[in-house]
């Protein structure tokens, strides 16, 4: 909201720089956000009025005119299209000097001498844009000097308003706060009731009670709508960003800014027979003042006349009863719409005005009658006319409940930490308007109308902390009791994960966690993705099933842009809807592209295969020191390579794969170098294990090595586990350090070099108890593996 | 007799000539072997007369002994050069770079969050974490933010359906806590939040570290000093840290913390937009509504809650100066971290 702080200061003026006061009302959370002069810096620019206008002897669009500074004459040149005769202007006098550092010169144009400048608001920094000169009111003291008689020596203040003080939502609720923080009375504006001259007045009738607990309306009639708002009027709202329309709109406006009470204004004689303020009838139509034609539904209150809605009640007016040049006479109409009823109307129908936002937060509801004083006294003096008596209809029992709200002394020392001396608490109290009496042991406080924020007793200590100030509140420190609290051994943290892969190369990505639906197809065409139904973007549309379409985005992001080499890992959820629900999964994911070793004298420049992810996968399910009860079995998956993927499975269950692009979905994606990729449960990972230990031998090992012949289809993981059962119990390690195909070998087979190592806990092993192990292991892949042994 | 000092000269010169170890031994064994020169001139001596042997033998001795030494040191002088050649020979440029892996790293939104569990958890609160698909209760009804108000409007909050929504703050992590817990309670709640708003400053994503502290005796000014002692800690500096009310419906009183610009001190600079203050986090003591929700004893137990944007919190801390940066995961911007 922006106030210009003059009319503030109207109210009530401490004795603060703008800045002061800027800072004080931030910090009893008003919070500024800007402080702006009303103009720039200028001088020498006085009011002239337009004597002549003719054309220029050597210009299409420039002019030659005659106007009047008030003790002299000058012949100004100007293109402006808006002036003509009659018209008063700012002139810019030779000498003056305007924002921009541009100063004013006798000057010829096109041959033609103007001796200064008419000018237009931007020209004087009053505005951001403007098209032709500034039109100055007709009574505009010809001669005075522009800053002085529109008092531009003015700062706007811009506040951001909290969703609970509506009661700051006008001059007169920030003046009550800035009064109470520095100690002085507020002014209100005195006035005199305007007389009620006629006798003629308006049946209202209210069917929505709840919706609308006071109505107050008032017939004036015989205003002369042509006469336009004078300046000082008009330079209020706009710095406070309401533009002058007339004298009737202007008026209202004023009120909605001074008081925080949105009134409207009806063409009375579009006004057919009663008003109503009832709920609206489905499908209703109704051509708003903006000019566009709402559809109502059966919850959205209206103000209605027999021939249907004039206006959607406290959001904006109709076009029908508008207030137009040729109106006469007006209805004029203060009302207190509820704000429960009301919230969220307006933006169900995309709008969202000055009078939505306070009636949804809570306009005062004992202020209508005396909003509607006010206005007919500033009418009736701008635009003439008689007022009629007022019409008020009020449900008492629909009106706010305001039960007092009781504040135990206690409580503020407790909540608060500080102990505030009970003079302070009511006169701070007090000064928020609340009636505060005196109980046994704190106080009872009944709450004013203005305040909805004001229910139960944290809000009393929320008020106290505000304006005694945060800042000055005690600072301490929590006490607590120091307890252990369990510390699982097996819950690996995922801190622990992290670093192990950034060790080997990885690092952390974070990606969205909604993607396009069409690359979640691509990766997951059988899963349906949860999708959002108001999503940002069409390729932001869908929770991720997988984190690997993110991830992959984020390779092609850095092969873009030359990144030769790119690993990446990212830990989150995804998203996967099935018979049993909704699951959120903790995941890893890893995907690697290019290279193995960064480029260097010392390492070969092979790229990365299958087996480095799937070691770089093995070595975290290392971590966990149960890698034992995971395997990895050829698969296929959506997406990726038939050949080259792998599950993961965990004592049966599948936890994940690892595995690479499908060479055509990189080529789609832009990849030309082969990419793999892992996606795994975390769950599976952060399990552990507490070690056991186990008594060392003291005696040799015995290694024995065996080169055999298999067909290419047989798993190299089965045959050794096989092994490794037939090896007996003296096997301490088996691994494959060979694997060959070509030449000497029929080229359906393989060739696979295991080295098996054993040793006892009680004794060297003899020869023959190797003998015995091996042989066994060869009769098993002669049997069951058709394997030959090679020499 | 009259042999021995020629042929000492002669040793003496050939050892000093020597120039492997192979030549010197072959010296040792041509004076000094059984079959040697010296040891020739040695047996010898029983053609002398009794009575000059002894003198004869001791000169003989002398001889021997010192080709010995000599040959002794023209070996380790053989000995050291060699293995200096054999040394030299195997020097290398240790200036060229190390055999090189690839080098990863952690994301610096998990770094910070990471340091903020940190210092936490050393004064006792538990990190929690929680679904990211949220229902409406948990992220807005129980958090005393009833059907209208305006942080439920469409244009700030994802729906997947009418009851369900992307959470908007990790808030909702703290309802299940009170509810499946006894109060004390110290949680510190991390990660991903959804906010249906996407310009130079908000990306629809980001993260969120949010404290909650129930306790019998917790106050408006222990907050305080918390929070004051948090962002000291965060940025290592004694900063200016100021409490400004403000409006949250789960907390009452409410506050959102300031902090004097890390970038100019506070005189005021483009990243603070010229007032010297930045808004760094929001707080206040829990609001009774919400303990009621959880069934929390409102008269026994008091506490409080705090919030704050981790990316906004990183890009002060490392000076980054583009919140998107943080999910276009460009290499060249991740190893900087």
């Amino acid at each position: 909201m922006k106030i210009s702080e003059k009319w503030l200061r109207e109210w009530v003026s401490p004795p603060l720089s703008t800045q002061e006061l800027a800072h004080q009302i931030t910090m009893a959370g008003l919070e500024v956000d800007a402080v702006e002069p009303v103009a720039d810096v200028f001088s020498g620019v006085v009011v002239a009025e337009i004597l002549s206008v003719e054309p220029h002897p050597d210009a299409d669009k420039l002019r030659v005119c005659q106007v009047s500074a008030g003790s002299e004459t000058v012949q100004i040149v100007c293109g402006a299209p808006n002036a003509r005769t009659g018209l008063k202007v700012p002139l810019a006098q030779v000498e003056a000097e305007l924002p921009g550092n541009l100063k004013i010169k006798r000057a010829k144009l096109r041959g033609v001498e103007s001796q200064g400048m008419l000018c237009a608001e931007q020209e004087l920094g009053l505005s951001d844009s403007s098209d032709g000169l500034m039109e100055l009111a007709f009574d505009a003291p010809v001669g005075a000097d522009l800053r002085h008689y529109l008092d531009l020596d003015d700062q706007v203040i811009e506040i951001s308003i909290t969703p609970n003080r509506a009661d700051c939502l006008g001059i007169a609720g920030i003046a009550r706060e800035v009064g109470l923080l520095n100690n002085l009375p507020v002014n209100e504006p005195a006035f005199s009731k305007a007389p009620e001259a006629i006798a003629d007045t308006i049946a209202v009738e209210v069917q929505a009670e709840e919706c609308c607990p006071r109505y107050v309306g008032r017939l004036i009639k015989g205003i002369d709508i042509s006469r336009p708002s004078p300046q000082w009027l008009q330079e209020k709202l706009r710095r406070c960003g309401v533009r002058s329309i007339d004298a009737v709109v202007d008026v209202t406006n004023y009120l909605l800014l001074e008081l925080g009470q949105p009134m409207h204004a009806f063409d009375h004689s579009k006004v057919h027979g009663d008003i109503q303020v009832r709920m609206a009838t489905r499908d209703e139509p109704i051509e708003l003042l903006d000019g566009k034609t709402v559809t109502l539904n059966d919850d959205t209150l209206v103000i209605a006349d027999c021939q249907g809605p004039l206006a959607m009640a406290g959001i904006m007016g109709g076009q029908r009863s508008a207030v137009s040049g040729t109106t006469k006479d007006i209805v004029l109409e203060a009302a207190f719409f509820a704000p429960k009823p009301l919230a969220g109307k307006a933006r169900s129908y995309g709008l969202h005005t000055d009078s939505s936002h306070r009636f949804e937060r809570g306009v005062d509801f004992e202020l209508q009658l005396h909003a509607m004083e006010r206005a007919t006294k500033m009418l009736l003096e701008l635009v003439g006319g008689e007022a009629g008596p007022i019409r008020e209809v009020v449900s008492k029992n629909h009106l706010p409940a305001r039960p007092d709200v009781v504040l135990r002394a206690a409580r503020i020392e407790k909540v608060l930490g500080l102990s505030l001396p009970a003079d302070e608490v009511e006169r701070i109290l007090r000064g928020l308007g609340l009636g505060v009496t005196e109980t046994d042991g704190g106080w009872r406080c009944s709450i004013p109308s203005w305040r909805f924020d004001i229910t139960i007793e944290v809000d009393l200590l929320e008020e106290l902390a505000r304006v005694y100030g945060y800042n000055r509140l005690p600072v301490t420190h929590i006490h607590a009791k120091l307890e252990i609290q369990p510390r699982p051994e097996t819950d690996l943290s995922i801190r622990y994960l992290r670093r192990h892969l950034s060790a080997r190369g990885y690092r952390e990505a974070i990606t969205y966690s909604f993607i396009d639906p069409q690359l979640q197809k691509i990766f997951d065409p059988e899963q349906e993705p949860v999708a959002l139904s108001n999503p940002i973007s069409a390729d932001m549309a869908v929770m991720r099933t997988s984190l690997l379409p993110g991830l992959v985005s984020a390779v092609v992001h850095n092969v873009n842009r030359q990144q030769p080499s790119v690993r990446l890992f990212e830990t989150g959820l995804r998203f996967i809807r099935d018979e049993s629900g909704l699951r959120q999964v903790p995941t890893l994911a890893m995907v690697s592209t290019g290279p193995r070793f960064e480029e260097s004298w010392a390492s070969p420049v092979d790229a990365a295969d299958f087996f480095d992810v799937k070691g770089d996968i093995e070595s975290v399910l290392d971590l966990t020191r149960r890698s034992q009860q995971f395997t990895f079995k050829s698969t296929s998956r959506p997406a990726l390579h038939p050949g080259q993927t792998a599950c993961i499975s965990r004592e049966g269950d599948v936890v994940g794969f690892v595995g690479a692009l499908h060479p055509s979905v990189g080529a789609e994606l832009g990849l030309n170098a082969p990419l793999y990729l892992c996606e795994i449960d975390l769950a599976a990972l952060l399990e552990g294990k507490i070690p056991k230990y186990a008594e060392l031998s003291k005696f040799p090992e015995v290694r024995r090595d065996l080169a055999v012949v298999v067909d290419k289809t047989v798993s190299a993981a089965r045959l050794m586990q096989d092994v490794r059962m037939a090896a007996g119990t003296y096997i301490t390690d088996l691994r494959l350090f060979d694997v060959y195909t070509g030449k000497g070998i029929d080229p359906n087979r393989k060739s696979l070099a295991l080295g098996l190592t054993f040793r006892d806990q009680s004794r060297t092993l003899g020869e023959e108890d190797v003998n015995v192990a091996v042989g066994q292991v060869i009769d098993l892949l002669e049997k069951n593996y058709n394997a030959e042994l090679r020499n | 007799m009259e042999n021995l000092e020629p042929l000492a000269n002669q040793a003496r010169s050939a050892i000093a000539a020597a120039q492997d170890s192979a030549t010197l031994e072959k010296l040792r064994v041509d004076y000094l072997g059984k079959k040697g020169q010296l040891t020739g001139l040695l047996k010898g001596l029983s053609n002398l007369s009794p009575e000059d042997r002894p003198k004869a033998g001791a000169l003989i001795n002398v001889v021997k002994q010192e080709l010995q030494e000599l040959i002794g040191e023209r070996k380790t002088t053989l000995d050291a050069t060699a293995i200096k050649a054999k040394l030299e020979q195997e020097a290398i440029d240790v200036t060229m770079p190390g055999r090189a892996t690839a080098s990863g790293g952690v994301h610096p939104v998990t770094q910070t969050i990471e340091r903020m569990e940190d210092f936490f958890s050393a004064i006792g609160f538990e990190v929690v974490e929680g679904p990211e698909i949220e229902d409406d209760y948990h992220n807005f009804e129980a958090l005393n933010i009833p059907a209208h108000h305006p942080a439920r409007a469409m244009h700030d909050t994802f729906y997947v359906d009418e009851h369900t929504v992307l959470r908007t703050h990790t808030s909702p992590v703290q309802v299940r806590v009170m509810e499946s817990q006894e109060p004390p309670l110290r949680i510190i709640c991390p990660g991903r939040v959804y906010r249906c708003d996407s310009d130079l400053t908000h990306t629809p994503m980001f993260h969120q570290v949010e404290g909650l502290l129930i306790d019998e005796h917790s106050s408006f000014s222990d907050l305080k000093g918390l929070i004051e002692d948090f962002l000291r800690v965060f940025f290592e500096r004694d900063l200016d840290v100021r409490f400004r009310p403000s409006y949250f419906p789960f907390t009452e009183p409410s506050a959102e913390v300031d902090i004097a610009c890390v970038n100019c001190g506070g005189k005021g600079c483009r990243v603070c937009s010229q007032t010297g203050w930045l808004e760094v986090m929001g707080c206040g003591m829990v609001h009774p509504k919400v303990f009621e929700a959880a069934g929390i004893d409102t008269e026994k137990y008091s506490g409080f809650a705090f919030g704050m944007g981790v990316e906004r919190l990183a890009m002060l801390r490392y000076g980054v100066n583009d919140l998107r940066l943080f999910f276009d995961n460009d290499l060249r911007f991740l190893e900087q971290f």
